[in-house]
Formats: structure tokens, C-alpha cells, sequence
């Protein structure tokens, strides 16, 4: 392994950090969701790319990158908005495969409608001027938009962090994740409660759809890989917990960073045998409580 | 096929034999379900426009039949049954191309791959439950695609598994022309006929009641002694054996193995299949795989965009019709 320098790992370590702070972002909302709504959205790749490319519409509008970052959620989240309160909300108590099958059969709707409008083949996303370039961070040269995603990714977290700890609908949401029915029963409007979460979780997607556009580009099955990886992200971190999808996400993306530096092709399969050993190890992940699984 | 038997019953749980003097239409039709449809599957070509799509109904019914094993009788839902259909299709397709082994025994390689597939999978994956299934089969299922797609000596990677060429079914000296589009019908419905015949019985028997005891109340079937984990775990295991039979024939039949059959969209299909024609109905996978196939070749005759119909169609069926096609027209006529 020579040329294999203590830099080079380090300089891969951070690489793995960008690629994970997509994950995370990816599976915090899917955990979101899940935790409140036991729904587990299969819908939420396709979110993903709608995402980017409301990026891509917003951008050949003449928009820039700074505008993306807070229409994209935006636009994306009331979507959301509209996908709980008519077609996921009449589900309930139907089963939790139900709503699960639903999301299923959007996101093929999702990304037929976006090949009817934008086309088969993809588009390219131009880094944004500003964060061309790299920076040197004491190991090596580091691309700056990637030390962005990370940065950004910390801020929607912290802002996350602060909203469900410190605002008052923040409490509704931790208890309604704990029992919907005291919840219910103190008066709570658990369906309203519901609908936003779901919106929050799909903002954050569509905004991870438009930090990750710039990095691999736009095509309309973007959604599907990082859906499949997004579920291992879940599983290694405990379904339902949020601060074990930060830790299992960035967890993931380095692990891919890592074994595809000593070994290219075996990248993709390593995080599904991370989550093999999870499975045997601990069943319920990282942070999963024990009896959510059953 | 839907029209001729539309007043006829069928019930998935086992018979109370005796308990019932008067055979009704329902019994009748539950009791002899393999070899009802066993005729179905004869008489089939027959009304189809072009017996190429009969041929695909045929194996994506199988599919879904042995997807329905877990889905619909045991009551897990699997996104990863790709992994066991691609690695049917694959082994069978390497014994042929590669080892140059008869196509019979190629088949049987074929259900080996599928039953230790599901069993590898699902050793794993019965370790979680409920909604966490369908998560990890999935990502297991996206793993064994990137397996499958490195492994480009054995598989040929993205170009496909070529060179499963077999144009002649020899069976004890008797030549049959695989080239020939009904002949070929034939030959793959002898092997479908045979797993509605396994299927009917596993179902009949103790082990298919405990099945499906798991799947309505898993504590009960535990307190009663049951092992849940170990029934599951054969029941993904059988499944596995149906589907990788379904994925050996896909083989012969396109003579390539595309990597596309490993993908998600195949697990996704098999689910879609599943719940179009009812799930937990021994005749609704294949009513579902006519229906979805119909309607594909249908679509996409005025539109590319199939999909987009597909999809709209099967969250209405979740919405609106969730027992399915099958599952609807006999809670019409249940007693």
C-alpha cells in the first residue's frame, strides 16, 4: 500500500462525513416519521429527488443556489403536507403495511411524472461559484462544497435539535411519538401533529436531494439507491431514534469512503454487511428500544 | 380465466373436514384449488393474443405465488424477493451457459439458488419483525444485486448472463421444439402445475396451519408451542424454493439473464402482483400477474409512461380495493 499516507486516510474520513451528512439527512426524516407516524415511507426517495429537481427548475429560472436552499424544503414540504392529509391519512388504522404500500406506488408515480416533465436522462448541477474550489483543513486540499454539506447538515440538525427540545410543539411531537393516545386524550390534535411531522420529514429529503444534486448529479432514480442505503442507515441505527440515524448515517458514509479506497469494488456491498453484523449483534440497532421491532 | 370461475369460492384456511355436512361450492373449489387451477393454465394460451405474454404470466404468477406464501400467508412483507428470483435465474443460467449441465438439471440448480438465497436472507432478516422485514429484505436484496453485478466472469455483469441456449427439451428421448412459442408454453406450465400441487399441499397441511396461525395472532401460536422464528424462517425458505423455480424458468425462457432481474423494481412488481390479485388467495397471484401484465402491454401500447398507470393504479387498489381482484370477488360469494 504504498502512497497510502496517514493524510490520505484522513482526507477519506472527511469525504465519508459528506456522504454521510446525506444519509443522515435522508434518515432523520425517514426516522421522523416512522417514530411518530409508524409509517415507513417508501416515498422518500422519491421526495429526495424531487428535491433536486425543483433545484434544477428553480435554478433555470434564473435562481440561484441561495434561493434553492430555502424554496426547495419549502416546496417540497408542502407537498408532503398534501401526500399525508389525502392519501396517507385515510390509512390509518388500516395495518402498517398499508400506508407503506401506498408510498410504494407514489414514488413510481413520483418519478414517472418527473420523466414526463424533465425528461429520461438527467441533468448536471453546477457547484455553486462561491463553493468551488478547496480548502486546505490541515490534512490535504478538501473540496469546499463538501465541508458546506457538512456544515449545512449540522445546521439543519442543531435547528432540529432546538425545535423538537426546546418549543413546545417540539414536546407534543416527543410525546406523541411516546403514546399517541395520552397524547390524544390531553386534547392534542394528533392528526395536525402528524401532518407537520410528515412535512418536516419530507423538507428535509427534498433539502438532501438538493445538497446531494451538485455531488452526483439529477436523474429521476436518484431516490431508489439512496432509499435502499437510507434503510441500513435505520436498521444500524435504531428505528424511530434520531441521534442513532446521525451516528449510523455518518457511520455508513465513512465505512462506503473507507472500503472503497482500499477496496473500489467492494463500496457498495460493504454497508449491507454492516448492517449484517448489526442484525446478528444487536437486532434492534444502535439506539432502537428494544420493543418497537415486534 | 377471471369470468369462468367467478362463482366459485376458495378459502386459505384449513378444512374442518366433517365439521361441515353440505359440500358447498366454496369446499369444492378450495379442495381441488391445484387442479382448477391446473386447468386454468391448460386451456390459457388459448385466450391469449400471443402466447409469449402467456409465458410471462405464467412465471411471474409462479413468482408471485411464491411471494404470497410470505406476504400473504405468513404475513411478512418482503421487498427483496428479486434476490430470490435473480439468483434462480442466474444459477440456472450459469449451470447452462457456463457448466453446460441438461436443462433439467440446470432447473434444479436454479430452486437449490433460491432456497439457499432465502435461506441466507432470511436468517438475517427473521431476526427483525414486522415493518423492520421489509427494510432489511430490501437492502439484503440490493446487496446481493452489487454481488451479482461485480461478479462479471460469473454473470456478466451489466451486459447480462448470455448463451443460456436451449432449444431442445429432451425427456427420455422425446425432442420437444423449445423454440416453438406453445410448446415452450407447455413445457414451463408442467413445472407451474407441479408447484400449484406442492403449494396446495404444504398449505393442507399441519405446517400450513401454523402458517397461517403466525400470521393471525404470533403470541397464541407461541403459547400453543409453535417455534414462530423457525416457521418463519422455512416459510422464507419455501418461498425462496417457488421463486428461484420461477427465476430458472425466466431463464430458459428469455435465454439471457439481465442484471435488471436483481433490481428493486422486480421486488417491487412481485408486491404489486400480490396485491392486485388478492395476497393470502391461492388463485390471486396469478389472477394479479394477468391483470398487471394485461395492463402493462396495454399501457404501453399508447404510452411510455406505463409506470405512471401502474403506479396510480396500485395506490388506488391500496386505497380503495386492498383484498385485490381475487380477494374481492370471492368476499362476494364467501359463505
Amino acid at each position: 500500500m504504498a502512497g497510502l499516507s496517514l493524510d490520505l486516510i484522513a482526507l477519506q474520513l472527511f469525504t465519508g462525513l459528506a456522504l454521510g451528512a446525506i444519509y443522515v439527512l435522508f434518515a432523520i426524516g425517514l426516522s421522523l416519521i416512522f417514530g411518530m407516524l409508524t409509517v415507513v415511507n417508501f416515498a422518500h426517495g422519491a421526495f429526495y429527488m424531487i428535491g433536486a429537481y425543483a433545484g434544477v427548475y428553480i435554478l433555470s429560472f434564473g435562481g440561484n443556489f441561495w434561493i434553492c436552499l430555502v424554496a426547495v424544503p419549502l416546496a417540497v414540504g408542502l407537498f408532503g403536507l398534501a401526500v399525508e392529509r389525502f392519501l396517507i391519512r385515510p390509512l390509518y388504522g388500516r395495518g402498517i403495511d398499508y400506508p407503506l404500500l401506498l408510498t410504494f406506488g407514489l414514488s413510481y408515480v413520483m418519478v414517472e411524472l418527473v420523466r414526463i416533465a424533465f425528461g429520461k436522462t438527467g441533468y448536471p448541477f453546477d457547484t455553486p461559484e462561491v463553493l468551488q474550489g478547496a480548502v486546505n483543513i490541515g490534512v490535504g486540499y478538501f473540496p469546499l462544497y463538501r465541508l458546506f454539506v457538512i456544515g449545512a447538515t449540522a445546521a439543519v440538525l442543531l435547528a432540529l435539535w432546538l425545535f423538537l427540545e426546546k418549543t413546545s410543539f417540539g414536546l407534543i411531537i416527543r410525546a406523541g411519538a411516546r403514546d399517541p393516545q395520552i397524547v390524544r386524550v390531553l386534547g392534542v390534535d394528533v392528526a395536525r401533529v402528524w401532518l407537520i411531522v410528515f412535512g418536516i420529514g419530507t423538507a428535509i429529503a427534498g433539502f438532501a436531494g438538493l445538497l446531494a444534486a451538485p455531488l452526483q448529479g439529477v436523474i429521476p432514480e436518484m431516490g431508489g439507491t439512496i432509499l435502499a442505503e437510507a434503510f441500513v442507515v435505520t436498521v444500524v441505527g435504531g428505528m424511530g431514534s434520531i441521534g442513532g440515524a446521525v451516528l449510523a448515517g455518518l457511520l455508513v458514509g465513512v465505512v462506503v469512503s473507507m472500503t472503497s479506497l482500499f477496496a473500489p469494488e467492494m463500496g457498495k456491498v460493504s454497508i449491507f454487511a454492516l448492517m449484517a453484523v448489526v442484525l446478528i449483534v444487536r437486532p434492534q440497532g444502535f439506539f432502537g428500544r428494544a420493543g418497537l421491532m415486534s | 380465466m377471471k369470468v369462468k370461475f367467478r362463482g366459485m369460492n376458495e378459502i386459505t384456511r384449513p378444512q374442518q373436514r366433517g365439521a361441515a355436512t353440505r359440500v358447498s361450492w366454496f369446499q369444492f373449489a378450495t379442495e381441488h384449488r391445484a387442479s382448477i387451477a391446473s386447468l386454468v393454465v391448460l386451456v390459457f394460451p388459448l385466450v391469449m393474443p400471443f402466447t409469449a405474454l402467456a409465458v410471462n404470466i405464467l412465471i411471474y404468477g409462479l413468482y408471485a405465488l411464491g411471494f404470497n406464501l410470505v406476504y400473504g400467508y405468513l404475513g411478512l412483507l418482503s421487498f427483496g424477493h428479486a434476490a430470490l428470483f435473480g439468483t434462480g435465474a442466474y444459477l440456472c443460467g450459469i449451470a447452462i451457459a457456463h457448466f453446460a449441465l441438461p436443462w433439467f438439471v440446470s432447473i434444479a440448480v436454479g430452486i437449490l439458488g433460491g432456497l439457499l438465497m432465502a435461506a441466507l436472507i432470511g436468517v438475517l432478516a427473521i431476526r427483525t419483525r414486522g415493518i423492520y422485514f421489509a427494510m432489511v429484505t430490501m437492502a439484503l436484496s440490493q446487496c446481493v444485486y452489487y454481488l451479482f453485478y461485480q461478479a462479471v466472469d460469473w454473470t456478466g455483469g451489466e451486459n447480462g448472463l448470455r448463451g443460456i441456449n436451449v432449444r431442445v427439451i429432451d425427456i427420455l428421448g422425446v425432442k420437444l421444439d423449445f423454440i416453438n412459442p406453445l410448446t415452450r408454453y407447455y413445457v414451463i406450465a408442467v413445472f407451474v402445475i407441479a408447484a400449484f400441487f406442492v403449494l396446495s399441499r404444504i398449505l393442507a397441511s399441519p405446517f400450513g396451519a401454523v402458517i397461517e396461525a403466525v400470521r393471525e395472532n404470533e403470541t397464541r401460536a407461541k403459547a400453543s408451542g409453535y417455534d414462530v422464528t423457525l416457521t418463519r424462517l422455512i416459510t422464507f425458505i419455501l418461498s425462496g424454493g417457488f421463486c428461484g423455480l420461477a427465476g430458472a424458468l425466466q431463464a430458459l425462457h428469455l435465454s439471457i439473464v439481465p442484471i435488471e432481474i436483481l433490481h428493486y423494481d422486480t421486488s417491487g412488481i412481485v408486491v404489486m402482483i400480490a396485491l392486485l390479485g388478492g395476497m393470502g388467495t391461492f388463485f390471486g397471484p396469478m389472477v394479479g400477474a394477468a391483470a398487471f401484465l394485461l395492463l402493462e402491454n396495454l399501457v404501453s401500447l399508447w404510452t411510455v409512461h406505463w409506470q405512471l398507470i401502474v403506479g396510480a393504479i396500485f395506490m388506488i387498489c391500496v386505497l380503495f380495493f386492498p383484498a385485490g381482484i381475487w380477494g374481492t370477488l370471492i368476499s362476494r360469494g364467501k359463505p
